[in-house]
This record gives structure tokens, C-alpha cells and sequence, in this order.
């Protein structure tokens, strides 16, 4: 009974502790974007982020992209050969792209290198006092820093999303036109015909955006919470990765059940 | 222990960090125009009084009055004000590291001005002058000695011309002639720019010379006040064992505990024989 009484005192503890944390980091949220005014009045600002989150991530999104673009091809024409449809192995890899693949690993690959690269930023510059010199100059850190860091990553998201997917369908494009002989023709009208822009492309930036907005949030949360000690900051990196892909998966299953089910 | 001359006065003022009290009723004034002295043993609370004097902190009771104006209960707006008249140099500098030493020193002045680049540009190689590193500016933090990157900062803190400044333990890490120069430094801007300084320290040999006078913290109040010579002469146990940096006495070096005997289990061996 003790143990018992225990155990339940503990899941109490720590489903407060759940709850105490996701509405410091609310408020913490919507500070941050109350003071985005000056995104839009200095824009040089924003676009250091996004060249910081979006320029600096390119390499890996567009390798990744490539690869990912490889083995959907290679697989899809596996599978659709046995069904003597292997025109339709273009539809195949746009449609898993663009809907599923294209947001959700651009976004997991966005939450290790960008992600954790502004937590550890936003962390070390408060283990070394840079944020509080900041205030103490009469410079307020949520406008000068936090603000121009949340919206690179949210903008830089749904371009990262577009150049996976459009590195993925060429990936697809040479291993199953070039090297394995599909014709190109029916790759390229297959996709053209049964990729609706609406219902395909649009649902894919609106996931992108989402996800975009989820890791940013939790990757300059995690940043301007940590601890400010070594150990702290390398904990904060560490929840950052793992918080956004649970995040991440999460959001895109219940997007999908808005988005894909039901009558299409 | 406040004067009414005192340009910053700290009154019935109680601050803990969580559980942990730091201030219990304290009263502590800071007089215009010179150059003070915080001492005390870590943990005393010296750089949280520099905390509640910039409004980063706030007290649970009592008020912190700087040039009229109670800081803990400002508004955001008012707070940036009050800040733009503080200048504060940090323990290790905090320099932006993505910034190198000239952009370092011109950032307050791009942020809250709107000075044309030509100006900006003459005022930071005077701050930089005014620190010996005029010929620094180019580098980056990271290229900087401690003492080097203090002086950058300092630099910094000056930039918009304050007229309290604030200074974290300004000696630590430093070796014996950068921690001269910046001694010399804190006096020197003192005096010719004629505004009021604070520093937090623990070196009685660079603070008793640069100081005009000395608060000593201990156990959450002001153990005492006064000018360095008077401390020096002081016959209070504390403020002795605290200059001649006594290693037992009113601070004991034992933290409190078990008898030695106990925790030792030298009692219970003892009993079973």
C-alpha cells in the first residue's frame, strides 16, 4: 500500500512537474513573439538566422534528400514490377516526399543540425553571461536574439522541406529512369497527373511549417532554460533532439488524420 | 548603514534564491561620486546586490532606490531606461564571441543610438584608446588575454557614457599587472568622468587601493562600512579575520556538523567494547 501510495505520489509529481514546464514554456513562446517586431524592422537579423538554420543545413538536407529520393525509387520499382506498373513509380516517390517524407525527416534532420546548434547557442551565451550583458545594456534578449532564432527556423523549414523533396524525386528520377531503363515520359506525366497541389503540396508546407514552428520553439525554449554549465547546456542539446522528433512524429500523425484520410 | 547622501540605498531588504536566504534586513547605501567596495566570502551575496541594482533580480521585501527611483518596482520599460544609465563590466567580460573587439564595443551604440557609422566609429576607437587596446580592434574574443578581454569590456560598459558603473569581481584570473591596469582603470574613469562606481571583490590588496570605501558582507548584512584605512584598523573579530585573510574565526572552517567523534563511529566502537 505504501509502495503504492508512493508510486502515485511520484506520477503526481510528475505530471505537475509535465504541466508547470509546458506552461513556463508557453509563456516563454509567447513573449518570443510578442517581441518579433523587430524581424520585420530589421530584417538583416532574420536573415542571418536563416542563413544561420536554413543555409547552414543545405548539405545534409540535400544528401539526405537524394539518398532517401534513391532507395524510394529502388524499392517502389521492386515492388511495382511485380504489378507491371512501373510507370507509376514517379507518382510513388512524389507522393511519399512531398506528403510524408519530405517534412517529416527535413524536419528531424533540421532538429539535429540546426535545432541543437541554436539550443547550444542560445545556452552558452547564457553560461557566459552574453545574455545578461545584453540586459544589462538595456538590449532585451528576447527581441535581439530569441526572436530573429525562432522565426530563421520557422521560414527556413518549409524551404529545407521543398529542396528535400525535390532532391528525393530527382534521386528517384535517375535511379529508375536513368540507370534502370523506366520510361521517362510516363515517370514524369504519372506524378504530374496525381500529385494534386492543393491536397499534396500545400498539406506538405502546412506540415513543414507546423513541424518548423514545433522544433524552433522547443530548440530556443531548451536554450534559454538550461542549466548555464557545461553539463547543463549538453543536456538542453540533448532534449532538444529528442523532445523535436518526438514532437515531430507525433504532430505528423494527427496532421495526416486531418489531412490525407476520410474521403481522398 | 545608509547616508542620505548615498546615491544607490538598499533598505530592509530580504532576498533568498529559492530556499537558500541570501539577505535578511539589509541595509546598505553607496555614496556618489566614489568608488566602493564590495567584500565578502563567497556567497556573501556581493554580485546579487550588482543584480538588484540593474533590476535583474528583484527582492521579496524592502527597496533598492538608485538616484531616487526604486528599482524593484519599475516596469520593463522604465527598467531599460534605468539600465542605459548603468554600465556593468561582468567577472569573465562576456564578450559576444561572434563579434570581434571593435563590433564588441559597438554594439550599445548601434542598439541605442542612431549615430551615423562615421561617429560609431570614432567613439569606439576612443573607448578602445581609453583602454589601451585602440590597436585590438580587429580581433576576435577568443584571440584575447583575460586581462585584454576585461578591457574590451570595459570598454564596452563605457560606451554609452554611463554614470553608475557596476563591476563583478573585475580582479579575478588576472595576473598581477592586469590587475594594476585595471585597478588604475576603474579609478581613473571614476575621476574623469565623475560617476559613481561599485566592484565586487575578494582582493583586499587591489580593492583597499583602489576604493574610497569598503562594505563587508557577511552572514546576509553589512558587517561593516567604512574607508580602507578604517577597516584596516578595525578591532570587530569578522572584518580582521576577513583582511588579514585568517584561515579560523568568527567564519569557521569547519561547516557545522557531527561531533568528529560521531561521524567517525569512534562512539558506537567504543560503547561495544
Amino acid at each position: 500500500m505504501t509502495l503504492f501510495k508512493t508510486m502515485l505520489s511520484k506520477l503526481g509529481r510528475k505530471t505537475i512537474d509535465s504541466l508547470w514546464t509546458l506552461g513556463v514554456a508557453s509563456t516563454f513562446i509567447f513573449r518570443v513573439i510578442a517581441r518579433s517586431s523587430i524581424v520585420i524592422r530589421r530584417p538583416n537579423l532574420l536573415v542571418a538566422e536563416m542563413h544561420f538554420a536554413g543555409v547552414l543545413s543545405l548539405v545534409i538536407i540535400i544528401v539526405s534528400g537524394l539518398f532517401v529520393g534513391l532507395v524510394l525509387g529502388l524499392q517502389g520499382y521492386e515492388t511495382l514490377k511485380r504489378y507491371g506498373s512501373t510507370g507509376a513509380v514517379g507518382t510513388l516517390v512524389a507522393l511519399s516526399l512531398v506528403r510524408e517524407l519530405g517534412p517529416v525527416v527535413s524536419a528531424l534532420l533540421f532538429a539535429s543540425r540546426a535545432g541543437s546548434a541554436i539550443t547550444a547557442e542560445i545556452g552558452i551565451m547564457k553560461t557566459t553571461e552574453q545574455l545578461s550583458a545584453m540586459e544589462m545594456m538595456a538590449v532585451d534578449p528576447y527581441a535581439r536574439v530569441i526572436a530573429p532564432m525562432f522565426w530563421g527556423g520557422v521560414l527556413s523549414m518549409p524551404l529545407l522541406a521543398a529542396i528535400f523533396s525535390a532532391m528525393g524525386i530527382i534521386g528517384g528520377y535517375l535511379i529508375t529512369v536513368v540507370v534502370i531503363g523506366v520510361d521517362s515520359g510516363a515517370f514524369w506525366s504519372q506524378m504530374q497527373a496525381s500529385v494534386d497541389f492543393h491536397h499534396d503540396i500545400l498539406n506538405g508546407v502546412i506540415k513543414s511549417v507546423v513541424f518548423g514552428t514545433a522544433v524552433s520553439a522547443i530548440s530556443v525554449y531548451e536554450g534559454y532554460a538550461s542549466v548555464p554549465t557545461a553539463e547543463g547546456v549538453s543536456k538542453a542539446v540533448t532534449r532538444t533532439v529528442v523532445t523535436s522528433a518526438l514532437a515531430v512524429l507525433a504532430l505528423d500523425f494527427v496532421l495526416t488524420a486531418f489531412m490525407f484520410t476520410g474521403a481522398h | 548603514m545608509i547616508k542620505t547622501t548615498d546615491l544607490i540605498q538598499i533598505s530592509s531588504l530580504n532576498f533568498s534564491y529559492g530556499e537558500s536566504e541570501i539577505f535578511q534586513n539589509l541595509d546598505v547605501g553607496f555614496s556618489a561620486g566614489k568608488v566602493t567596495a564590495i567584500m565578502g566570502g563567497s556567497g556573501s551575496g556581493k554580485t546579487t546586490i550588482l543584480k538588484l541594482i540593474g533590476g535583474q533580480v528583484r527582492p521579496q521585501k524592502g527597496r533598492v532606490i538608485c538616484d531616487s527611483k526604486v528599482v524593484n518596482h519599475m516596469r520593463h520599460n522604465e527598467l531599460f531606461a534605468h539600465r542605459k544609465t548603468i554600465g556593468m563590466l561582468f567577472q569573465f567580460g562576456a564578450l559576444f564571441t561572434d563579434l570581434n573587439v571593435f563590433e564588441n564595443v559597438a554594439f550599445p551604440l548601434r542598439e541605442q543610438t542612431a549615430l551615423p557609422d562615421a561617429a560609431i566609429k570614432d567613439l569606439v576607437l576612443l573607448k578602445l584608446h581609453a583602454v589601451g587596446l585602440r590597436g585590438a580592434s580587429r580581433l576576435m574574443p577568443a584571440e584575447l588575454s583575460g586581462g585584454m578581454a576585461r578591457r574590451v569590456a570595459l570598454a564596452r560598459a563605457i560606451a554609452l557614457d554611463p554614470s553608475l558603473m557596476l563591476y563583478d569581481e573585475p580582479f579575478t584570473g588576472l595576473d598581477p599587472i592586469s590587475t594594476a591596469i585595471t585597478g588604475n582603470l576603474i579609478r581613473t574613469l571614476n575621476d574623469t568622468l565623475g560617476i559613481t562606481s561599485v566592484f565586487v571583490t575578494h582582493d583586499i590588496k587591489a580593492s583597499f587601493k583602489v576604493a574610497d570605501e569598503v562594505v563587508l558582507l557577511s552572514r546576509g548584512c553589512v558587517t561593516a562600512r567604512g574607508k580602507p584605512e578604517d577597516l584596516m584598523e578595525s578591532t570587530d573579530p569578522l572584518v580582521q579575520q576577513f583582511v588579514n585573510g585568517e584561515v579560523d574565526g568568527p567564519v569557521p572552517f569547519h561547516v557545522r556538523s557531527r561531533s568528529y567523534r560521531e561521524d567517525l563511529a569512534l562512539v558506537q566502537s567504543e560503547n561495544l567494547k
